[in-house]
């Protein structure tokens, strides 16, 4: 557009001082110079590598599931090697899951404002004000970060019952059968959670972004997680 | 292997009918535990016409041998000494295998499309082309019957010869049965076979002989004749029948449910993004202190 070049080399507004160093990038990113980090790039990393894994587990078992969805095993080259595949990402999954989660669980303890925020859930859902969330996670993703522990162990335990063919001919068929069961069952489970928490970053502007590049800001900050942007994100420097 | 598609009756994870228009009359295998000596020429028959050869292994103790079913032994006599009260020390030997059910727990739990089919004379077909090796079939069936090639992975058992049965000709085991203990031909003929055979039976003072073509499974198309009656003396299921779990996990309300949940995540998001909108706090205006 053409105003835009224009902005860019025009003068500043009135009242806006002009950047007095140079960027921190030399490429040009669209962080804006006070915005607070939220997620390091670690955090993020694992994020996706955990997101890229879930995806390739939830359609071949989804393929595996219902005869209607068959055809998506053919996405991975042969429906034999999908169902060779499955296993191992699962377990994949697994390891990138639990050193993600290993490093969130402190902060997804509950504490006693949760409670409000809970009672408070649906009246934010339909356009009212969110509760206080003293801590970096609200009551909800402290919900969710605890079910999503105990549906991956259970995929995982469940899964590796009738992994074929290292480890089902060891189980009884009473255990195979179980565990087929649970496995489905935690499947769905964990599809709406992870269905929930899709929607919430896109619904809640700036979260997606948050796991994306990294960065809220102050504004986000200070909306969804005031107690955590006073502890830690107001100290942030602005650069 | 060998019927043409036009037989087929049932396919494994398929949600259409399979072709339905040619109708055969349903077989079945009579195996008599009452007459069976042991010899293993069943077993021998069954190698020579499928082409299979096993690994030579080891002894267990037993007669059994091979020990177990395995991708190249698809029946296997089981050997097993029993104390009776009223019969004393008793030699019973069962000739293991698919028995293929009317309502088969294997071609339920497959889900793999045409993976298992069921012909209209009632045999169960394991069609390794499509086989994935995910190991279901072993898990849905009722009498632990399935078993897995070491190298490719895919699922095998006996095929009641459908190929012969195909053209004509009864399966290679009653071919080369030298006692009779083996039958081969319509459902029905078998039942009464078996049934005379209970008489037979009785007067001979078996009076707890039965015949075990388990209804949990819609009957069977192998049918034993049992002298001394408790299935479990041969290590059979009572009361066998595809397992609730195995129903559960592979029911049409199940796979229903799943998609429903699926979709209802879906609209769920859909509509109340259409109600409230996003939440978003860097467009609202400034409030007090900002």
């Amino acid at each position: 557009m053409a105003n835009e070049t224009q902005r860019s080399v025009t003068s500043t507004p009135v009242g806006a001082r002009p950047p007095e160093r140079a960027p921190r990038h030399e490429f040009a990113t669209t962080r804006p110079p006070d915005a607070v980090q939220r997620y390091s790039t670690g955090e993020r990393l694992t994020h996706w590598a955990v997101a890229l894994a879930y995806t390739v587990l939830f359609l071949s078992g989804l393929a595996l599931f219902h005869p209607f969805f068959y055809w998506i095993s053919f996405l991975f080259g042969t429906p034999t090697f999908m169902r060779i595949l499955h296993p191992f990402i699962g377990v994949a999954l697994g390891i990138l899951f639990f050193a993600y989660a290993a490093r969130l669980w402190r902060e997804n303890l509950f504490s006693a404002a949760d409670r409000l925020w809970l009672r408070r859930m649906f009246a934010y859902m339909n356009g009212r004000e969110e509760a206080r969330v003293e801590g970096k996670y609200n009551a909800g993703q402290k919900a969710m970060y605890w079910s999503m522990i105990i549906m991956v162990v259970g995929l995982l335990v469940t899964g590796i019952f009738i992994w074929r063919p290292y480890i089902a001919p060891a189980v009884p068929l009473l255990g195979r059968r179980i565990a087929a069961v649970i496995h489905v069952i935690f499947a769905f489970i964990m599809f709406v959670g992870i269905g929930i928490h899709i929607y919430a970053a896109v619904w809640t502007r700036g979260s997606m972004r948050a796991m994306t590049q990294g960065w809220v800001s102050r504004r986000w900050a200070r909306y969804h997680h005031p107690g955590w942007y006073d502890r830690v994100a107001r100290k942030e420097t602005v650069r | 292997m060998a019927l043409e598609s036009l037989d087929i009756r049932r396919r494994s994870a398929s949600q259409t009918r399979a072709p339905d228009v040619r109708k055969h009359t349903e077989v079945a295998k009579l195996i008599d535990i009452s007459r069976c000596i042991g010899c293993k020429a069943c077993q021998a028959a069954c190698m020579e016409w499928n082409d299979l050869r096993d690994e030579v292994g080891l002894t267990n103790g037993t007669y059994n041998n091979p020990i177990e079913l395995t991708d190249r032994s698809w029946t296997v006599m089981r050997f097993y000494e029993e104390e009776l009260a009223d019969k004393g020390l008793q030699w019973l030997i069962v000739k293991d295998g698919c028995l293929h059910c009317a309502d088969p727990g294997c071609l339920k739990a497959c889900p793999a499309p045409g993976a298992i089919v069921q012909y209209s004379n009632g045999i169960v077909d394991f069609q390794q082309d499509n086989c994935i090796g995910c190991g279901y079939c072993q898990t849905g069936c009722p009498f632990n019957i399935p078993r897995y090639g070491v190298t490719d992975g895919k699922a095998y058992k006996c095929t009641l010869c459908s190929d012969r049965v195909g053209v004509g000709l009864e399966p290679a085991c009653i071919k080369t049965c030298p006692t009779q203990a083996l039958s081969f031909g319509t459902k029905e003929d078998m039942i009464d076979i078996a049934n005379a055979r209970l008489v037979d039976l009785k007067e001979r003072g078996f009076d707890k002989a039965a015949v075990y073509d388990p209804s949990g499974v819609g009957g069977t198309h192998v049918v034993y004749v049992m002298p001394h009656g408790d299935p479990a003396l041969y290590r059979m299921p009572r009361e066998a029948s595809i397992s609730p779990l195995v129903g559960l996990w592979r029911s049409g309300f199940a796979r229903t449910l799943g998609v429903l949940t699926m979709v209802s995540v879906v609209v769920a998001g859909f509509f109340h993004w259409m109600k409230v909108g996003p939440v978003d706090p860097d467009a609202l205006p400034p409030r007090e202190g900002e």
